[in-house]
């Protein structure tokens, strides 16, 4: 939604004598139509055609009063008749338009903060929207504003990221020292570490909308575990640089040596192990805590006891995700650990560039979703 | 003090926990995973839970479960679980200890 300039175009000079009555009648018009009011459609549509045919009296200099005189002297009554009614006419059009113009400033301030409002519901949407259970009363402005923030913070995450990710590709297309990459390798392995913080941080504040995955991109969230990606999903990507013999044809290639291969394999299984059990251990949550909400007599209409419960076995959630965190922090610190720097490098950027292929694949489903059919 | 002690010396892998504790299940199912059967204590079933809590506090868990001994010593909770698996030396640890 575009807001409309308050650039007015400047009055062309023109004759109004002739016109001031149509004029009248366009203004009585114009009020008529929105009903009294200003909507913003109204504010955008008619501005420029309007404020076109508008003019101050003072701007008519020489020529004007030139035709006045030509006039006056062939019927002076009725020319003077004629003159009184259009200074009448045209100083009730300039109030006209005056309270017009006023309207229209105190419309397009009303605009800008509606779409202000708009914007910070829009970055709440998705958590409100989400948000059946609540109602004045349940929903915390404390919670909301938290998570608001953790959306905010993750789009400057998001845009660092890519960022760093088209720093990697740049320089690993060229000659760049290990010293360089080295550096590189640890701001991408920090600035992990640093979504992980941030995430612990709003699921204290609300879990659920950490499992959600509200903040993630419809694709991401496709594949989501507890959380965010599967760990055992960050070693399938740097799969690619163990197993494929094409990368022999990149610049600075440095193969994996046979231990690395070995270590990676074995990092590979105990990431999945680990998986496996921390899933197990939220199936087993699942059915606690499902089992907590069921307990009792379902349908005498009295629950607080079995709420109580279930808020208690709710808290286990937050180690979980606490957990799943964990489990991605470890399996790329061994990650770093096995690889040269070199290879952590190529690593990261296609773990970078995985996850923004995944983003695209939101943003482009998005949009063939809204094309008519 | 000296019940945690002992409980924790009496197989080569002892996981106390809770029964409600989730995670103490998950940290069991990896061992399980492993080819180690460890011995469960459910605290929260123990008339000394509380004791057994603050004992386990004192050994320098951040919370009182899961707590993992493997060979009588302490290993720690859930991270420290999974942090030595993923870098391979949570295997070595448990070796003696496969059926």
């Amino acid at each position: 939604m575009n807001t409309t300039s308050t650039h007015f175009v400047p009055p062309r000079r023109f004759e109004i004598y002739e016109t001031t009555l149509n004029q009248v009648s366009m203004w009585e018009e114009s009020f008529k139509n929105n009903g009294g009011i200003f909507t913003p459609n109204s504010i955008i549509i008619p501005t420029d055609a309007k404020l076109d045919s508008l003019s101050e009296d003072t701007s008519h200099g020489t020529p004007h009063k030139f035709d006045q005189e030509a006039s006056t002297s062939r019927h002076p009554d009725k020319t003077q008749r004629r003159l009184a009614q259009n200074r009448e006419a045209a100083r009730k059009s300039r109030l006209r338009k005056k309270a017009y113009v006023q309207q229209l400033e105190t419309s397009r301030l009303k605009l800008i903060h509606l779409e202000q409002e708009l914007d910070r519901a829009r970055q709440q949407g998705f958590y409100e929207g989400n948000r059946v259970d609540t109602n004045a009363l349940g929903f915390s402005d404390k919670m909301s504003s938290g998570i608001v923030a953790f959306e905010m913070e993750y789009g400057h995450w998001v845009e660092e990221q890519n960022r760093q990710i088209s720093e990697l590709r740049t320089v690993l297309q060229g000659q760049v020292s290990d010293v360089e990459l080295r550096l590189l390798v640890d701001n991408a392995m920090k600035h992990y570490f640093q979504l992980f913080r941030m995430k612990s941080a709003a699921a204290k504040i609300d879990v659920f909308y950490i499992m959600s995955g509200m903040w993630k991109t419809s694709a991401e969230r496709f594949f989501m575990w507890i959380g965010g990606f599967r760990p055992s999903e960050l070693l399938k990507v740097i799969d690619k640089l163990v197993f494929h013999p094409w990368l022999v044809l990149l610049p600075h290639f440095d193969p994996l040596m046979d231990q690395q291969v070995l270590d990676v394999c074995n990092l590979r299984q105990s990431c999945q192990q680990a998986e496996d059990a921390v899933s197990q251990g939220m199936e087993k949550l699942q059915h606690t805590l499902a089992d907590s909400v069921a307990a009792g007599n379902l349908g005498e209409g009295s629950y607080i006891p079995q709420i109580t419960c279930a808020m208690e076995r709710l808290e286990a959630l937050v180690s979980f995700v606490n957990q799943a965190d964990h489990l991605r922090h470890e399996t790329l610190q061994q990650m770093h650990r096995i690889l040269t720097t070199r290879q952590a490098a190529r690593g990261l950027l296609a773990l970078g560039e995985y996850f923004q292929r995944l983003r695209a694949l939101s943003s482009s489903w998005a949009t063939r979703q809204r094309e008519p059919t | 003090m000296d019940k945690v002690m002992r409980l924790s010396s009496e197989k080569g892998v002892v996981i106390f926990s809770k029964s409600s504790c989730c995670l103490s299940y998950a940290v069991q199912v990896l061992f399980l995973d492993l080819g180690v059967s460890p011995k469960i204590h459910e605290i929260d079933k123990d008339p000394e839970c509380r004791e057994m809590e603050k004992a386990l506090m004192r050994l320098g868990c951040s919370k009182p479960v899961p707590a993992v001994f493997i060979g009588g010593k302490l290993v720690g909770s859930t991270n420290e679980v999974m942090s030595m698996h993923l870098s391979s030396s949570l295997v070595p640890l448990v070796k003696p200890y496969i059926c």
